[in-house]
């Protein structure tokens, strides 16, 4: 039985789950440069450290109304690396990690909404909730990726 | 990789780099011992390398170029082209070969006995004789049959070895007996025959010093980003302190901040490279290109020494690689076209590298035929890059710059060389790319110049920091030429042309973008009393950006943008500003996208508004005039400060009306009239737009020709409707029009009867005062075409001086609308005529011709009368 472990945060009132080994850093992000004509999803780019991190908001990306804290410094976001470049993804709460079974994963329903599916691997059934795995390439490529692969 | 392998394969490959160079040098100047040398020593040192490490197949090709060049050294041999020919031949083997070596870490299988049997005919004087190259058995032969007497002078038995020698090769005992005679500090001579190390040569200024290291670019790099961290660091911790009144940290801060500054500076030098690194391949390129196209061309090159950045000049290499083939091709004609421009029969390739503030320059030059105008421009149109009208109205250098425009290649038949239509649009995107520029210049026989323009380094820009609202912005420094502030209490102001915004600055119109407008930002147009104009200059356009305030300059890093956002041409990259806040860095060429559209126009209207200035200013009776042609080959002229526009028009959105052709124009129906020739039904149509008060009207005609300064003498009278009379302008004949009629057929408010000019017997003279140049344009040369001598003033004042002066005037025409030309009959006994711009007052209307001449007639009737 091959078990993993995932992060999991929650993004309006669902939960999601990323692998543990996926996240590089849970940081506040501070500061943030909007980037004026860029699309919706991203809210701007900010100074973590001396790098600079492109911030996805991940109610935006997910189609979800924007949260009512007005301001992204009372929000959390997951650091993630990818193809050498730093992004964070804009979430509502941090949760804890939990050790769930691969084999227990399943499938998405088949009437999950377009943009969704594109971003879950799949759904656990934890005891008082459901539980989507994000696919956070897919998460961070942007909506026009998406179409792009389903097009190819 | 074998380390061993991997440190043979750098090094072999830059000595390779290095023979290319010295042989086409050696080609040409068979004499120079030194260079000789140097190649001999490196294919040496290469061979010596390949025997040590165990690599047959190079270490046999090697040897046998080695053996020619050696009797090019011992001055057995003649240095030929052909022979020249064969060694870089046997070169490029090795290259490939070294190439299957990095790739697979073993020599390719097959062999090289065509080659090495070549130069070994070679080295017997068999390209000199012209003996077909010896049979590859005779190499082989001994090695079959083991017998000592069949050896001859190429293939002496080495009983050490047990095989026959190479030609050129040394038996072993010859070596030992070399070693014992040599003297002990000589032994160095030996040392060659024996192993791989190339020797330290002190008197080679080129030669590589013993002071330098191999670093892995990865290093540097690594260093390079750290630094830059390091800048940004201090700059925060620079900034706190400043917050702080009094710090005991201020002292070690300082010296930190001094430290770290030389540290960028340091790092910023590694990073950098003579350009001459780049320029090595070239001469090979120009020695091949020339001989495959039987030219002779020269490659003179000045300035390797400039340094620049091993980013930047990784990324111009191909380019110019590309450019010089180009010049190669189509710059340099052939020996036979050269003799008969008379010119000498060796082209010349010019490679000129220099700083000019922060930038390098690369001219790209040679002295070949020049470009081909008229080609160019007939491929263009084939081509479908641009259309007929377009290729009437640009000048010869907008014309030349096309072959920067896509899919463009003009050379007749496609060459190895080149001509297979990427081409210079490459070289451009790629130049642009690095932020450079590319322009050129070129002279019709007397040869073409390219001149590149890019940065020093990508990595730290000097920026200018600009702020819209809440956002804050870097602007490359490079682009911004100055700031104006514009506002109500600044002797700048921000005007506008309908919706289009622009500035007056120094006699030119400035077109202007808000930068708030080219981010889509939320904007309620800033305090337009509180404006700074950012003026920037991207390749030939100019403009002018609008933004809220101007903060300082700093110097930046540049971070490249995550690729989600590369996509958008606005940005070129983002960086962190000391305070730690990300901001973006805008790309003056995406910026000056947003401007596209407008900006023909715009910066075709301060073109006229600097000619009406200059016509203005002009002195005595000069005035501009614009030629065109309309329904007949012949130019026609009119007074171009008549002209309020030039403008294109799409034929498509004319419309026809019971009073003829109307166009929706600037939110306006502007009444059309052809001058001449037909309203176009489709395409562009150029027309000529004249406003009075609040009118407009168009005169259509086929297409603008060009712009005079001239002294407007009409010579003969024309009696056809429309046409003042003819003068000579720029040598030709030309019919001058008479835009009253014209106009007035398109309006008939504007009333200009086409009235039959009377004959004149003596030429009276006439007074035109008028304070409008508009009407002193347009009156003056009808009222001289029917046949007055006319002087004209703009004031009273003037009138008056003119007066006083020359008493001989018959008549004064003077504006009744602003002044009282009765003041004048004070000063002269000339007849005065009143002359008004409305229809309804007893003054003479000035827009109409008949009635004015008339008036003029009837002037000077009674004045001869009294």
């Amino acid at each position: 039985m091959t078990t993993q472990e995932f992060v999991t945060f929650r993004i309006c009132d669902q939960m999601f789950g990323v692998s543990v080994s996926e996240i590089h850093d849970v940081f506040r992000p501070a500061a943030m440069t909007p980037v004026p004509l860029s699309g919706a999803e991203i809210a701007g780019v900010l100074n973590l450290r001396g790098r600079i991190v492109t911030a996805i908001d991940a109610r935006s990306r997910l189609g979800l109304p924007p949260s009512t804290k007005s301001k992204t410094c009372q929000r959390l976001a997951i650091g993630v690396e990818r193809y050498g470049e730093s992004f964070g993804l804009i979430i509502d709460e941090i949760g804890e990690v939990v050790r769930l079974q691969e084999s227990e994963l399943e499938q998405n329903p088949v009437n999950l909404d377009a943009t969704w599916s594109g971003v879950s691997r799949g759904v656990y059934r934890l005891e008082d909730r459901l539980l989507v795995i994000m696919d956070i390439d897919r998460m961070l490529a942007g909506a026009g990726a998406e179409d792009a692969a389903a097009a190819a | 990789m074998d380390d061993l392998l991997s440190e043979f394969l750098t090094e072999t490959s830059e000595s390779l780099d290095v023979v290319d160079v010295e042989l086409v040098h050696f080609e040409s100047c068979p004499d120079d011992k030194a260079t000789l040398n140097n190649i001999f020593r490196l294919v040496h040192t290469i061979k010596g390398t390949c025997g040590f490490i165990g690599l047959p197949r190079l270490e046999s090709l090697a040897h046998a170029g080695e053996t020619l060049l050696g009797k090019f050294r011992d001055g057995a041999l003649d240095v030929t082209p052909e022979a020249v020919t064969l060694i870089l031949a046997s070169i490029d083997r090795i290259k490939s070969i070294l190439a299957h070596l990095a790739d697979t870490q073993a020599e390719p299988t097959g062999d090289d006995r065509d080659l090495i049997a070549q130069l070994e005919a070679a080295a017997e004087g068999g390209l000199q004789s012209r003996l077909p190259p010896p049979p590859v058995a005779k190499v082989e032969a001994p090695i079959a049959a083991a017998a000592p007497e069949q050896g001859d002078d190429n293939g002496r038995w080495d009983a050490d070895q047990g095989r026959y020698l190479r030609p050129g090769e040394v038996s072993l005992a010859d070596l030992e007996a070399a070693f014992r005679s040599a003297d002990g500090p000589e032994v160095r001579e030996a040392k060659p025959a024996a192993v791989a190390i190339a020797e330290p040569d002190e008197d080679r200024k080129a030669g590589p010093g013993a002071s330098t290291i191999r670093v892995n670019v990865d290093v540097l790099e690594s260093m390079m980003t750290m630094v830059s961290e390091l800048v940004l660091t201090r700059n925060q911790l620079m900034q706190m302190l400043r917050a702080t009144a009094d710090s005991e940290f201020k002292t070690p801060l300082q010296r930190l901040s001094g430290i770290t500054g030389e540290l960028q500076d340091c790092v910023m030098k590694t990073r950098m490279q003579p350009i001459g690194s780049a320029w090595k391949k070239l001469p090979r390129i120009v020695r091949d290109a020339g001989q495959d196209l039987a030219k002779k061309i020269d490659l003179v090159m000045e300035g390797e020494a400039t340094e620049l950045d091993r980013q930047v000049l990784e990324l111009i290499k191909d380019p110019l690689t590309h450019m010089i083939r180009n010049s190669c091709d189509h710059g340099v004609e052939g020996p036979a076209a050269r003799a008969a421009a008379g010119k000498s029969e060796n082209g010349t390739i010019k490679l000129h590298a220099y700083h000019e503030g922060g930038h390098i320059i690369i001219e790209v030059s040679d002295d070949g035929a020049g470009l081909n105008t008229d080609r160019i421009r007939a491929k263009a149109l084939e081509k479908n890059v641009i259309d007929a009208a377009e290729a009437m109205s640009m000048t010869d250098a907008q014309i030349h710059r096309l072959i920067f425009a896509p899919g463009f290649s003009t050379a007749a038949k496609v060459t190895n060389i080149s001509g297979r239509g990427v081409g210079m649009d490459v070289v451009k995107t790629n130049v642009e790319l690095i932020g450079g520029t590319i322009d050129l210049k070129s002279r019709q026989g007397a040869g073409t110049t390219f001149i590149i323009k890019i940065p020093l380094t990508l990595a730290i820009i000097s920026a200018l920091i600009v702020g819209v609202g809440e956002h804050r912005f870097a602007m490359p420094q490079l682009s911004v030429l100055e700031l104006v502030r514009a506002g109500k209490r600044c002797e700048h102001k921000i005007e506008q042309i309908n919706s289009t915004r622009v500035l007056r600055l120094r006699d030119r119109l400035l077109p202007l973008v808000a930068l708030s407008d080219v981010l889509n930002l939320i904007d309620d147009r800033g305090d337009p009393d509180h404006a700074c104009i950012v003026v920037m200059q991207v390749g030939d356009t100019r403009f002018g950006l609008i933004v809220d305030e101007v903060f300082d300059t700093e110097e930046i890093v540049v971070k490249p943008l995550a690729k989600r956002l590369g996509a958008m041409c606005q940005y070129s990259g983002a960086t962190i500003l000391g305070d730690g806040a990300v901001i973006m860095i805008l790309d003056p060429n995406g910026v000056s996208k947003s401007l596209a559209g407008a900006e023909r126009a715009i910066s075709r209207a301060s073109d006229e508004a600097a000619a009406a200035a200059a016509a203005a200013k002009g002195e005595g009776d000069r005035m501009s005039l614009l030629l065109f042609a309309a329904g007949s080959a012949e130019p026609r002229a009119c007074p171009l400060s008549l002209v309020t526009r030039l403008e294109e028009l799409d034929a498509s959105t004319f419309e026809m009306t019971s009073r003829g052709h109307v166009v929706q124009y600037r939110g306006r129906l502007m009444p059309l009239a052809a001058a001449g020739g037909s309203i176009r039904q489709e395409g562009k149509q150029p027309v000529l737009v004249f406003s009075q008060g609040d009118s407009v009207i168009g005169l259509a005609v086929d297409t603008i020709l060009d712009i005079v300064e001239d002294r407007l003498d009409i010579q003969l009278n024309d009696t056809a409707p429309g046409i003042l009379g003819t003068a000579v302008l720029k040598g030709r004949s030309t019919e001058v029009m008479d835009v009253g009629y014209y106009l007035g057929q398109a309006d008939p408010s504007w009333a200009a009867a086409a009235a039959q000019l009377e004959t004149r017997r003596v030429r009276k003279r006439v007074l035109l005062v008028d304070a409008h140049p508009f009407f002193r344009n347009m009156l003056a040369p009808m009222v001289a075409a029917a046949g007055y001598d006319v002087t004209v003033a703009s004031d009273l004042q003037e009138a008056r001086g003119r007066l006083a002066q020359d008493a001989a005037f018959d008549v004064v025409l003077a504006d009744a609308d602003a002044t009282s030309p009765d003041a004048l009959a004070e000063v002269s006994s000339a007849r005065i005529v009143p002359l008004s711009s409305r229809r309804d007052t007893e003054a003479v209307p000035k827009s109409d011709r008949h009635a004015l001449l008339d008036a003029i007639e009837r002037a000077i009737r009674t004045g001869e009368a009294a």
